[in-house]
């Protein structure tokens, strides 16, 4: 490899605005923007509203739970364990849904083209 | 009760012992210059040097991102807020980990299909490569500046208290030296070396933590509700415990926090050196994995500041750690002498110190990576750079970027750590989360937008904290005085401003654009990105 010219190495033999159009990858990013951007919308909307909480709406926040546990403290570790279980839906979502797909559009162009990327396979 | 006497009569002077701690922290770098040296040795080419032979596991990268993110300011600077300022100290710990999920779900895997060494790989895939390119570098730069100039200022204030340096000159001495030892780890290792030292120091960091955590809460009965009323006593004040005592007093300070917490979830997935990470990989799946990896350790090591903040604010209490060298920054390691005495306090700041050594580093890297590929290479060399020349100049650029990092260091020495990276996320989010989005995601997208939003997103975040409270106008400022004041902007995070402006600016600049972009390379991108075609793979020795 040694020094590489910019950015995208290209692979000049693959007809990428085929593949586009293609029904399989237009499935791909169909299924890929249908999960992330919805989901995305929703954890920045429960982050902000946790913000807003916290910032105007101090009586609730400070209202004690168990001991001296109040909301604001749940609120937080609340906010910690969605993150882990949308992480954790994610990498589930992906593993199922996308990752087939995107291995059989890296199958079919590398059948169909002159040379085979060595990468596309591994 | 003899910890709390301990520590009560600790903060005058410099807590332990200072050669037990120099000697733990010279092991440290002991160990892990031999293990650069080691990893080291098949540094050939760009693709050694910046992105290690793309060689790294997913677990490995994922503890190696989480070494580069929990930096000092994660650990001195948010177990110092949470000791000082109570549960809005917390809120920084949340805004950094959310901030992950946009990381994970829209930029990770799409970045690894696409680019080779840096953000400017990406950005410029389908657009004019030098405007784009040199824009790039320049937002790379800048923010990696930024986020130096955090970790220096940390490397400050933990010297004054470990060694009991209080002198300027002193302290300006270390920052030197912390300054020299990283451009040496950077020189020698390169991507491979830099990366093995923050899975190391990302193990010592999160397991020293976990075993402060379980001392804090063995000493309360493992009862977080007791935890917390100690707290509150010793602080003397109840409002500890709940949101608002530093951003709830007044309807600025309000708006300043949701300043923050934007810049905070939305300047991660535009960090330079978090993202040339996604490079040190095989494939998108591990980068997906090394995300994964992250949030779980980053989360969890969150978890355990909320009870060491509770702990410091607990043991030591707020008004000693104030008074303390090193002020709020000190609070974690007065907190191990409190704990375990000197030995523990010695080994806590080692770790800290490692952590602001390895963090360093990584920035060096990348910014390193970015001039020496994006600009000399790139543009300058119009891609067919001599054999071996990019890697020389970037190993020259790591020498200056080292320089300007002590001057740097030596001139933000006491600010608040945790805050000055905020600033970082702030300019990383307005400079480079728009363009990065707008070209992985909007097809029409073109040069004009991009160019107007990291160039307006750069120039309006960095004016806004020029004239902010945080430069002039108070004895806490930059300035250090309350007679020079030109801070007309009432906000000390400008995000709030320069996000959705840079946003804008990318929308305005595309839809002014009468000219269009090259739509096969548009239909490259895409089917790079979404399915991994072409995607440079491991390189093989």
């Amino acid at each position: 490899m040694g020094n590489d010219a910019p950015g995208a190495a290209t692979t000049p033999d693959v007809d990428y605005r085929a593949v586009q159009q293609s029904d399989r990858f237009q499935q791909l990013k169909k299924r890929h923007r249908g999960f992330v951007f919805p989901v995305l919308v929703a954890c920045l909307a429960w982050y902000f509203a946790y913000v807003l909480l916290a910032m105007f709406a101090h009586d609730f926040m400070s209202t004690p739970v168990f001991g001296h546990v109040n909301v604001a403290m749940l609120l937080g570790i609340a906010q910690i364990i969605t993150t882990f279980a949308v992480t954790t839906w994610y990498v589930s979502f992906a593993n199922r849904r996308l990752d087939p797909i995107a291995g059989e559009i890296r199958e079919s162009v590398a059948a169909g083209s002159a040379t085979t990327p060595e990468e596309v396979n591994r | 009760m003899s910890i709390v006497f301990a520590a009560d009569a600790a903060p005058a002077s410099a807590p332990g012992n200072p050669w037990l701690n120099i000697g733990i922290f010279a092991l440290f770098v002991a160990i892990t210059m031999v293990i650069v040296f080691r990893a080291s040795r098949n540094n050939k080419t760009a693709s050694d040097y910046y992105a290690a032979g793309r060689s790294f596991t997913g677990g490995q990268n994922g503890a190696a991102i989480a070494g580069d993110y929990l930096s000092a300011a994660s650990f001195l600077g948010i177990v110092g807020a949470i000791a000082i300022t109570g549960y809005d100290g917390f809120m920084y710990s949340i805004g950094f980990l959310v901030a992950w999920l946009v990381a994970l779900l829209l930029v990770a895997e799409l970045l690894r299909n696409t680019g080779k060494f840096t953000m400017a790989d990406v950005l410029s895939f389908r657009l004019k490569q030098t405007p784009v390119r040199v824009a790039a570098a320049i937002t790379t730069l800048v923010v990696c500046f930024f986020y130096l100039l955090a970790q220096m200022a940390g490397a400050g204030g933990l010297v004054s208290l470990l060694l009991g340096i209080g002198d300027t000159l002193g302290q300006s001495l270390v920052i030197t030296v912390v300054g020299a030892l990283m451009i040496l780890y950077v020189l020698i290792g390169g991507m491979k070396g830099t990366t093995w030292v923050q899975i190391i120091k990302a193990v010592l960091l999160i397991a020293g933590a976990a075993v402060m955590t379980v001392w804090v809460l063995a000493m309360h009965g493992f009862d977080f509700s007791a935890l917390l009323e100690k707290a509150a006593v010793v602080a003397e004040n109840p409002a500890i415990l709940d949101p608002g005592l530093k951003y709830g007093v007044s309807d600025i300070s309000k708006v300043d926090f949701i300043s923050l917490g934007l810049a905070l979830v939305l300047g991660t997935a535009a960090l330079p050196h978090v993202l040339m990470r996604f490079y040190t990989v095989p494939t998108a799946k591990e980068a997906r994995k090394s995300v994964v990896w992250a949030i779980w350790l980053i989360g969890i090591f969150y978890v355990f500041t909320l009870v060491l903040g509770y702990g410091a604010a607990a043991l030591v209490g707020p008004a000693v750690i104030a008074a303390a060298p090193g002020g709020a920054n000190s609070a974690a390691p007065l907190l191990a002498n409190a704990l375990g005495g000197p030995l523990l306090l010695g080994l806590i700041s080692a770790i800290a110190f490692a952590t602001i050594l390895a963090v360093v580093a990584g920035l060096t890297i990348t910014a390193a990576a970015s001039f020496a590929h994006d600009i000399y290479a790139s543009v300058v060399k119009k891609g067919k750079p001599a054999a071996g020349a990019e890697v020389k100049v970037a190993r020259r650029t790591v020498v200056v970027i080292g320089v300007i990092a002590i001057i740097g260091g030596i001139g933000a020495n006491g600010q608040n750590v945790a805050f000055l990276v905020a600033l970082a996320f702030a300019v990383a989010a307005s400079a480079n989360l728009p363009t990065i989005v707008y070209s992985l995601y909007w097809k029409r997208f073109t040069t004009k937008g991009a160019l107007w939003s990291m160039y307006g997103g750069l120039a309006s975040a960095i004016i806004l904290i020029a004239f902010s409270p945080v430069v002039s106008g108070s004895e806490t400022s930059m300035l250090k005085t309350d007679a020079i004041d030109f801070a007309w902007f009432p906000l000390s995070n400008p995000g709030i401003v320069s996000i959705p402006l840079a946003f804008f600016l990318g929308w305005l600049g595309t839809v002014l654009d009468k000219g269009t972009e090259d739509p096969a390379k548009e239909a490259e991108m895409e089917v790079r990105a979404l399915t991994g075609i072409g995607a440079e793979g491991a390189a093989q020795h």
